[in-house]
């Protein structure tokens, strides 16, 4: 029995130590394939943190009613221009209602409602906390995350002086308490990160392995694996191997910038959390493995890599909601490993999910990966050269 | 061994035991296509075996087939006494074979080469090391070990690769045009060492479209477009009748402007066929004619020859007496 496993990955350990050597003399690659997605999640995570200017925003100021001549109060207004000076958001209207507001922001009119309550001014006098509503359209998360994060700046910077104009302290005199409407749960980055992880993993994992088997093909060193004692499974695992590793590390980065520079708090377990992402490494370097076996050439395996990975990226859930897919996508994306990936993502970073929720979506990834080597393993054990 | 002009059935050979490979009406198709038609092929153990034939003729297929790299469409193979169809594992073991492209791997140095291809085959520890180091020694790569392969010159990869696909022991070595594009004093090196080596039991299978190395052989087979047509050792087949056909003897003439005197030369009617070979020509003419009668004739047609020499076929004569004689045999069918 465990002569006959042994058989079944002859060759393995002769694969895994010539594709570290190509490792190491091809390093500038390497280097580039851990290099670009850190970038490349700098450069977005930044991007979505920064680049939202002059949203909508309609404003329902219900402390100012005696006042006639003016909208709002004193208070009120060094409050709403403090928003408008932070750029991030436009007041194009004023309304007078809660109907009003609701409707500017349903039509999409308005992506964020600023709502100031009646006793506004009087809760400042008495150096109670004021609370302003902040209302977000969730539906576009990149914009929510980051009108959230803003008006709870301007709040805060908002409360600082007039504390240290007044010289009281007795906590916090103006708080914004955010609802995001439409889409409750969308926070970005927290939201946009760790999705944009998985893509960014799909992506490096399934080039790296996709080219492996074709380029042998190509230089004709494959002819000559051939007729050596390895066996399809050990070859392709000896391959994989390397790559697995190399593609950990690179997650292990990525979490960490994600941490540390993006401050998305990990809400569940870090060792779960590396666990099921390995299961989704093997099964993007499996996938990958397949589209080598499969192609004639290099360039036809790279065409195969995308027409895999766009799809992938789009059905996922990255860029827009499952739960809005028309049925034949919502059916299709059952198929896709980044589904899982990201909701096994979300589920730990943000909700603090755990294995009692996230192991069927270990568990169908894992079925994808073995499934998915083994087909690759039979069509290479029929390959001619 | 009886040199044949093969018809693609000859009997099973009685003494099989000691044959390194043994095919029977070999086959394979590709789509419609017939790559190899029926060919049939014993090599006995020790034989360094020249397999010849035109480009595209089927001698790479041939070696696919018979290392189980390629399924067999139909026949049989026995490779080192194992059928290849039933165990191709097995057959894999006990067989080297250094494919028609550079297998080694560019970006590995010569050391680690060898290593990885050791390894492959199962080989650990020790008697890896030895293994390796018994390869260095034979193909004297000791001063490279360091060196990229990619940085080897022709000959020197393929000494190289003839060591990484021999450092599992094999009894039987393929080797698929190893001379192919390496200078003549490699290509001379390489040819020593296969009969070296050969002299240790080790049998070769080798692709060439080198004459000189064809009768450096001790068995020879051509194949053409899928059929074997012929097989023997090279003196056998230089005395083929279908090579050197009766009432034909062939003479070496010399002579200025070998073109224009070619020309002339086949206005002979007793000439049969005539080629350049060099600065002289290669005439086949009937049997009767004499270097004086030759001589006078040119002369009368302005051409003066220097020496007329009579001439024994060499083997590119008779591959080309037999493919012209293969071609005229289709023609007339069709
Ligand atoms: N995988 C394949 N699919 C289709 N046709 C093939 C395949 N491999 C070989 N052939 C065809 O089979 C014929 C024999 O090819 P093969 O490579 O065996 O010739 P060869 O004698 O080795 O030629 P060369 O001297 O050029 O190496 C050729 O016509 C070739 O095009
Ligand atoms: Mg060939």
């Amino acid at each position: 029995m465990l002569n006959y496993l042994r058989n079944l990955f002859r060759g393995f350990s002769a694969i895994f130590y010539k594709e570290t050597v190509h490792m190491r003399r091809d390093s500038m690659a390497m280097m580039l394939a851990l290099v670009v997605p850190i970038v490349e999640m700098v450069i977005l995570g930044a991007a979505i943190d920064t680049n939202i200017r002059q949203v909508n925003t309609v404003v329902y100021d219900q402390s100012g009613v005696m006042d006639v001549a003016q909208e709002g109060s004193s208070a009120s207004r060094d409050l709403i221009n403090h928003f408008i000076n932070s750029d991030t958001f436009k007041v194009y209207k004023y309304v007078h209602s809660d109907r009003e507001l609701n409707e500017e922001l349903v039509a999409g009119r308005a992506h964020v409602g600023i709502k100031i309550p009646l006793d506004f001014d009087r809760k400042l006098l008495r150096g109670e906390t004021a609370q302003v509503m902040v209302i977000v359209d969730g539906s576009d998360s990149s914009t929510a995350g980051t009108a959230v994060n803003v008006a709870g700046a301007i709040g805060l910077d908002q409360s600082l002086q007039l504390v240290l104009a007044r010289g009281i302290n007795l906590g916090q005199p103006i708080e914004i308490r955010p609802k995001v409407m439409f889409n409750p749960d969308s926070r970005s980055p927290n939201f946009f990160l760790p999705g944009l992880i998985a893509v960014l993993m799909l992506m490096i994992t399934v080039m790296l392995t996709a080219f492996s088997v074709v380029r042998e093909k190509e230089r004709g060193t494959l002819e000559q694996l051939m007729v050596t004692p390895v066996r399809p499974l050990g070859l392709m695992l000896g391959k994989i191997m390397p790559y697995f590793f190399m593609g950990l590390g690179e997650m292990m980065i990525l979490l960490g910038f994600m941490r540390v520079v993006f401050r998305v708090p990990v809400h569940g377990s870090v060792v779960l959390l590396v666990a099921l992402t390995s299961i989704y490494l093997f099964v993007n370097l499996a996938i990958g493995m397949l589209i080598s076996v499969r192609a004639g050439t290099q360039a036809e395996a790279m065409q195969s890599s995308f027409s895999i990975m766009l799809p992938s990226i789009f059905l996922s859930g990255y860029i827009f909601p499952r739960e809005t897919m028309p049925v034949i996508f919502h059916a299709m994306s059952n198929f896709v490993p980044a589904t899982y990936m990201i909701n096994i993502f979300r589920g730990i970073i943000l909700r603090g999910a755990g294995f009692q929720e996230l192991w069927l979506d270990g568990l169908i990834l894992a079925v994808m990966g073995i499934g998915v080597l083994l087909l690759a393993a039979r069509k290479f054990e029929r390959m001619v050269v | 061994m009886t040199a044949l002009v093969t018809s693609g059935n000859n009997p099973a050979p009685a003494n099989a035991s000691n044959l390194a490979i043994c095919a029977q009406k070999l086959t394979r198709k590709f789509g419609d296509f017939t790559a190899v038609d029926q060919a049939s092929m014993t090599v006995e153990r020790g034989e360094v075996f020249g397999f010849l034939g035109p480009n595209g003729s089927g001698k790479t297929t041939m070696i696919k087939m018979l290392t189980g790299i390629l399924p067999i469409t139909s026949g049989d193979a026995t490779v080192a006494g194992i059928d290849v169809r039933k165990d191709p594992e097995g057959v894999r073991q006990r067989i080297g074979y250094m494919s028609q492209r550079f297998s080694l791997y560019d970006d590995l140095t010569v050391a680690e080469n060898l290593r990885f291809y050791g390894r492959i085959y199962g080989l650990r520890g020790t008697t890896l090391d030895e293994k390796i180091q018994q390869t260095i020694e034979r193909n004297a790569l000791q001063p490279y070990l360091d060196r990229l392969a990619a940085r080897l010159s022709g000959g020197w990869k393929q000494r190289l690769a003839l060591g990484c696909s021999m450092l599992h022991d094999p009894s039987i070595m393929f080797l698929d045009e190893p001379t192919a594009g390496i200078d003549p004093v490699a290509r001379r090196k390489l040819w020593d060492l296969l009969f070296d080596l050969s002299g240790h039991g080790i049998t070769f299978f080798v692709t060439t479209h080198y004459m000189d190395e064809a009768e450096r052989c001790s068995h020879l087979a051509y194949i053409y477009y899928g059929q074997i047509i012929a097989d023997g050792t090279p003196d056998q087949l230089r005395d083929l009748p279908e090579a050197s056909p009766a009432g034909t003897r062939r003479f070496e003439i010399d002579a200025p402007q070998v073109t224009s005197a070619l020309r002339t030369a086949r206005e002979l009617p007793y000439l049969k066929s005539a080629t350049i070979f060099g600065r002289s020509i290669h005439a086949l003419v009937e049997e009767n004619v004499t270097q004086q009668d030759i001589d006078r004739d040119l002369r009368a047609r302005g051409v003066q020859p220097q020496e007329i020499r009579p001439l024994t076929a060499t083997l590119e004569d008779v591959f080309v007496e037999l493919t012209y004689k293969k071609q005229a045999k289709e023609a007339s069918r069709a």
